[in-house]
């Protein structure tokens, strides 16, 4: 038999005494239960916070975009802003189920169904803000290569805005196929455990009438694993395309080869301060605090302090190079942004992005749950002043002296953008109602190598010195050699 | 499919029904299928699985995501449609890339899941028999398909000795069919419990 062994110097990954059973009755009780008071009432602001957005959406439709306040300078607003905000949010999910499977991080298991969850909706309200954008939105299938009476007239496959329609809906298919892979077999699950007719029903049309056997399990886990290999340079194209949206223009504080990396390691950072929002809470709520523990937040927080460091490093770049350059207009955008009518935008990033984050060397506050919970929201105002920086900052003065202008935002901008938090919030709280929001499966793959239970089992290994293992280990192989010589 | 009998073992634990596993091989029984709630690994080598080829579908997959983009790109910017942007070549590869990756990726991925489907029989609607209810829990379960010439009794006697909880015998369909998960099927009357 062989030896499971994980070194004492890795936390459990499960707290407490766990077994199989216990894993699934933690995990999937919440489901069975009514949802309690504070779901209900987390539900229904998020409603009107999605019906409000549809208000502001139809307004913008209806009257057309010049309700809002973008302007012959200033064409990308908030709209846009919010638009690599979602998508850089969207960006976690997958580099915690893809990248970190690769590379054998055992604690992606706490955490990656929740976080490809959040990935999902933030695609999805992402892909909201260039859709309506269009203004004629009735015209959007224009962007797809559709047969048409037109020519027929093709859209421009040179360009980064068509590129960015094929990655994004790329990324959110493949996330989504990633995602409910996984769920299968937990559905499954639920489906055998269920009490009541429609439950059973509805858990049995969504596990695709998975039963789990080896040969199922097998594909299962050649799909996962190519799944996660596609997915990571797909993860990191995602965003390297929306940062060629701006880097490959010509406009002082667009035109930059640091843009890829940058934008990857920006969304890296704010998708990991978006997972933080959401567990912090949902752990406390269903009480998974034994699968979502303290180690995980820590492991997080680590991300965030490196993607934070590379985003700090890459602002004081391109300083550096808009000086180095000697470019007039380069140089004169990075000091408007610094000193122009935008220094609050600027200094905003600076503070949440560069700064804060820092204090996440310490380890005592690393471990801080509500620190945490307060550092992943300045984190994403951070990055969605970035985005804003970029956007605005970099056009409101233009070319021409006379025709520089200030942009602000409109109602319906706003209310748009409070309506994607409504769509998001609204698709997590069903997804943590009716679906389990850690993979059981996974966890209790990992539970006899990582559970603290099992852990404790391997102390008195650990306290053998090596001869003494080797020699009991050896001991075993030679009863097994004696009995065979006997027979 | 077929209705067959079956002598239906549980174990709750893993590391019990490796040696089980050999033991039931090596006995002579033929092993229908064994449940897990989680991926077991190894246990497709030690039923005697071969390895899977879903892979190398994959792969194929995405050599068609490629050739499409840069087959259908080229032909629109070269013959269908060729359009000056600023005296910039028609046949502009690098430009291509990203739609070419991104295609790649798209066709192998839903290629790869659609044919795990398949191969693995699921899809919404599907019913499959299950032999434990606590088979997704924390039981694993191997079904021995039982035959006119075998013993009912010692079949399940040898199980027992090889460290399953719960032993019994079974009527089941032994493939898939469409069917509510809420209904039980008329077969299923023939069961204990």
């Amino acid at each position: 038999m062989h030896l499971k062994y994980e070194s004492f110097v890795r936390e459990p990954l499960v707290d407490n005494s766990k077994d199989y059973h216990q894993v699934s009755e933690d995990i999937v009780s919440p489901i069975e239960r009514k949802p309690g008071r504070m779901w209900y009432v987390g539900f229904i602001f998020s409603l009107i916070l999605l019906g409000f957005g549809i208000f502001s959406v139809s307004w913008s439709v209806y009257w057309g975009l010049g309700t809002w306040g973008v302007n012959r300078t200033v064409g990308w607003g908030w709209d846009i802003t919010n638009f690599v905000w979602w998508i850089g949010i969207g960006h976690a999910g997958t580099l915690i189920s893809a990248i970190l499977l690769l590379f054998r991080q055992g604690w992606r298991t706490g955490v990656n169904r929740a976080a490809e969850a959040m990935t999902i909706f933030a695609v999805m309200c992402a892909g909201q803000f260039p859709i309506w954008h269009m203004g004629r939105v009735w015209d959007g299938f224009w962007v797809l290569p559709l047969p048409n009476s037109r020519g027929p007239l093709w859209p421009n496959f040179d360009s980064p805005l068509l590129w960015d329609v094929f990655a994004i809906s790329t990324y959110f298919t493949v996330s989504l196929l990633f995602w409910y892979s996984g769920l299968v077999p937990d559905f499954a699950l639920i489906r055998d455990r269920a009490k009541t007719k429609f439950r059973k029903m509805a858990y049995g049309v969504a596990s695709f009438g998975w039963t789990g056997t080896a040969k199922n399990w097998q594909r299962m886990e050649a799909l996962a694993l190519v799944l996660a290999g596609l997915s990571t340079p797909l993860v990191l194209s995602v965003h390297t395309i929306v940062s060629f949206d701006f880097a490959t223009s010509v406009i002082p504080g667009w035109h930059t080869t640091i843009f890829p990396p940058y934008f990857v390691a920006g969304a890296v950072f704010s998708g990991f301060a978006m997972v933080n929002t959401l567990l912090v809470i949902t752990r406390r709520i269903l009480g998974l605090e034994e699968y979502i523990t303290i180690g995980h937040l820590e492991a997080m927080n680590k991300v965030i302090v490196l993607t934070g460091s590379i985003v700090g490093v890459a602002y004081l770049t391109e300083l550096f190079i808009s000086w180095y350059s000697q470019s007039w207009g380069e140089m004169a955008a990075f000091q408007w942004r610094i000193m122009g009518p935008y220094w609050w935008s600027y200094w905003a990033m600076m503070t949440c992005n560069v700064v804060s984050p820092q204090l996440f060397w310490v380890k005592k506050l690393r471990r801080n749950i509500p620190f945490t919970f307060v550092m992943s929201i300045v984190v994403n105002i951070g990055m969605w002043f970035e985005r804003f920086v970029i956007i605005v900052t970099s056009t409101y003065r233009d070319w021409i002296p006379g025709s520089w202008s200030y942009y602000s935002p409109t109602w319906p901008e706003v209310g748009f953008y409070l309506g994607t938090f409504g769509l998001f919030f609204t698709c997590y709280f069903l997804f943590a109602k009716y679906c389990p929001v850690i993979a059981i499966a996974e966890i209790k793959f990992v539970l006899k190598t990582s559970g603290e239970n099992y852990k404790k089992k391997m102390e008195a290994i650990d306290a053998m010195d090596t001869q003494e293992f080797i020699d009991s280990v050896h001991s075993h192989h030679d009863e097994a050699h004696h009995e065979v010589a006997a027979h | 499919m077929a209705i067959k009998k079956f002598a239906v073992a549980a174990y709750d634990d893993e590391d019990v029904l490796f040696p089980a596993v050999s033991k039931v091989r090596h006995s002579g029984y033929k092993i229908h299928d064994i449940y897990t709630p989680f991926a077991v690994h190894g246990l497709d080598e030690a039923m005697g699985l071969k390895t899977t080829d879903l892979h190398i579908a994959g792969f194929i997959y995405g050599l068609c995501g490629t050739s499409t983009a840069v087959g259908f790109i080229s032909w629109i910017y070269t013959s269908d449609w060729p359009i000056n942007y600023g005296g910039k070549p028609h046949f502009a590869l690098p430009a291509w890339v990203p739609i070419t990756f991104e295609l790649t990726v798209l066709f192998a991925a839903v290629g790869m899941t659609l044919t795990m489907c398949y191969l693995n029989q699921i899809m919404p609607g599907v019913k499959k028999h299950v032999f434990h209810p606590r088979q997704s829990d924390d039981m694993f379960v191997m079904a021995i398909e039982l035959n006119s010439h075998t013993s009912e009794e010692a079949a399940l006697a040898f199980l027992r000795s090889t460290g399953a909880k719960e032993v019994n015998v079974q009527v089941a369909e032994s493939g898939w069919w469409y069917g509510r998960w809420d209904k039980k099927e008329p077969y299923e009357a023939l069961n204990p419990g």
